[in-house]
């Protein structure tokens, strides 16, 4: 008797639990139909030649032709460089702030949130009218004789990676600063009082406790930036082709489904790989974690 | 001057010697917010050039703005859009939560990372995809398919603050209320929210300014009469700088201000 009833009662329980989960399907229905299907539907169109047949025509272009691989150069390279520049900026205001008592942080801290809550178009706008030929900085620069003509301050690799380091060191600053604000004080103490000065106990205490918020930040700034269409698009003035900027183009200006989805295969996968090694070394809900204020 | 000699840390560091981490910090506060306020005097200016400060100052960029029928329905789309946005992704992103953080069934531990997917997709490649799929199902250009490409964008962060809620909350205080009687909605609607509503209010603000903001699915999915503001910004920034662009801009920087201050005092009254 008292077994059937266990039984029951387990069966019961698993009951309500499978309807608790049927909570989230209108959440997962919206994610297939909006993403999953139409990312598996590219995948696809990734396979097809042109004559329709399946091949793998469209990644052998994407292998051979050197402008292909120029632009994940590119985009790697620019990635990596925007996201060591968050690194070096955002670590010394990340740990500052992690030591201000928290109103003083929290007000800071507002310096960090309202242009991360503040439209990237808008951002990027900005910039475009600071750097542009007859912008703010030249306009100032001449005035003050800093120099003569007019330098190419946008349009290029330099403005782009300006304008990408701006949109995305509240990505870094915002786990980093959770992270820092964990680690207990009373360590560096400790290492105070075992004789470490400062500096090695900075070092040897505090930066290997901030690592994990390091790496959970500039991972997602890495990830963010190797997707990033706008500020390219923006600021590149067409010198800079990020994968994403070719995508578009394919799509837009060339009606090649069967080049673009294969170039968006690829940039998934690199991006998934990414994520994969980063995850080993630090949980990823580290990762998402520092998303939102 | 006697607090530069102070110290400042556990490590007994007095203020003196980190004046650099100071000017750092401030350093880059400077350059995370002054760049974009910039835009603010310039839209103020009469001429059509940009000018910092304007010689001349006038609204001729704001008349521009709102007496614009195009921009002024580009707005209202974006409004709907992101109100809509709002409505939808909230509940669908807070029952998410609530039902995988009760359930703990073994294949939940698949659902969550399905969830976030959005987060870390290239958003350009959702933007073809989205648009391949759309003008299969007869969706492109309108509002229907707007919203739900944003809802789904949104989808994460709603799920991650109503997550990150839930953990602070004392579960067995939904427990205690069913003991008593009430069924699982009535306790989950009478004990739970009022107790997680600041998250959830916060969700439903991250989630309309996701869609306020998004760019470059609109780019691919919206046009005619419901091209969303962004969009238009986008296209017109291609072809000259209009400072109309730079009323819009300001007024979107308010909007995005009014909504950061919203949710800090959501954020204070919840401590």
């Amino acid at each position: 008797m008292s077994a059937l009833n266990a039984d029951e009662l387990r069966r019961d329980a698993f009951r309500e639990r499978l309807a608790l989960f049927g909570l989230t399907l209108p959440a997962l229905v919206l994610v297939t139909i909006t993403m999953i299907l139409p990312i598996a539907w590219l995948f696809s169109l990734s396979l097809l030649a042109d004559d329709g047949s399946i091949s793998l025509e469209n990644y052998r272009r994407l292998v051979e032709q050197p402008s292909y691989g120029r632009i994940f150069a590119t985009t790697f390279e620019i990635s990596a460089a925007a996201t060591a520049i968050c690194v070096l900026l955002g670590y010394p205001l990340a740990y500052l702030l992690s030591q201000l008592s928290p109103r003083v942080a929290n007000l800071l801290m507002i310096g960090v949130l309202l242009p991360f809550w503040t439209s990237i178009l808008v951002r990027t706008y900005a910039w475009l009218v600071l750097l542009q030929r007859h912008g703010l900085v030249n306009t100032w620069g001449i005035e003050l004789g800093l120099w003569d003509e007019p330098l190419p301050l946008v349009y290029n690799p330099g403005g782009t990676l300006l304008g990408m380091v701006h949109i995305m060191l509240p990505f870094l600053i915002l786990p980093l600063y959770g992270s820092m604000r964990a680690i207990d004080r009373n360590y560096l103490k400790a290492a105070a009082n075992l004789g470490a000065g400062p500096i090695r106990a900075f070092w040897q205490v505090f930066f290997p406790l901030s690592l994990p918020g390091l790496l959970a930040g500039s991972t997602i700034v890495f990830i963010l930036c190797l997707g990033f269409y706008i500020t390219p698009a923006m600021l590149g003035g067409g010198k800079v082709i990020m994968v994403a900027n070719r995508v578009a183009n394919d799509v837009e200006l060339f009606f090649n489904w069967g080049a673009a989805s294969a170039l968006g295969v690829v940039l998934l996968v690199a991006t998934m790989i990414v994520l994969a090694v980063a995850s080993r070394l630090t949980p990823l809900g580290r990762i998402f974690g520092g998303h939102g204020p | 001057m006697s607090w530069l000699g102070r110290s400042a840390t556990e490590t007994q560091i007095p203020h003196r010697s980190r004046l650099w981490l100071y000017l750092i910090t401030g350093l880059v506060l400077a350059f995370l917010v002054l760049p974009t306020l910039v835009v603010i005097p310039m839209s103020f200016s009469a001429s059509q050039y940009l000018e910092f400060p304007p010689r001349e100052w006038s609204f001729r960029w704001y008349e521009s703005y709102f007496q614009s029928d195009k921009w002024m329905q580009a707005t209202a789309t974006s409004l709907k859009a992101a109100s809509l946005t709002a409505l939808l992704a909230t509940p669908l992103g807070t029952m998410a939560a609530y039902g995988l953080f009760q359930s703990r069934l073994r294949f939940t531990s698949l659902a969550m990372p399905l969830l976030l997917t959005p987060i870390i997709t290239p958003v350009v490649l959702v933007g073809i995809g989205v648009f391949y799929a759309y003008v299969r199902l007869k969706l492109v250009n309108t509002l229907v398919g707007i919203v739900l490409a944003h809802s789904m964008l949104a989808l994460p962060l709603v799920v991650l603050v109503v997550t990150s809620a839930l953990k602070s909350y004392d579960m067995n205080q939904e427990t205690a209320a069913r003991s008593l009687g009430a069924s699982r909605l009535r306790a989950f609607l009478l004990v739970t929210l009022p107790q997680i509503r600041f998250a959830i209010m916060t969700a439903a603000v991250l989630s309309f300014l996701t869609s306020f903001d998004e760019v470059v699915i609109a780019l691919f999915v919206s046009g005619g009469d419901n091209s969303t503001l962004t969009r238009n910004m986008f296209n017109a920034l291609r072809d000259q700088i209009d400072p109309t662009i730079a009323a819009i801009s300001t007024v979107m920087i308010l909007v995005s201000s009014l909504l950061l201050a919203l949710s800090q005092i959501l954020g204070r009254e919840r401590r």
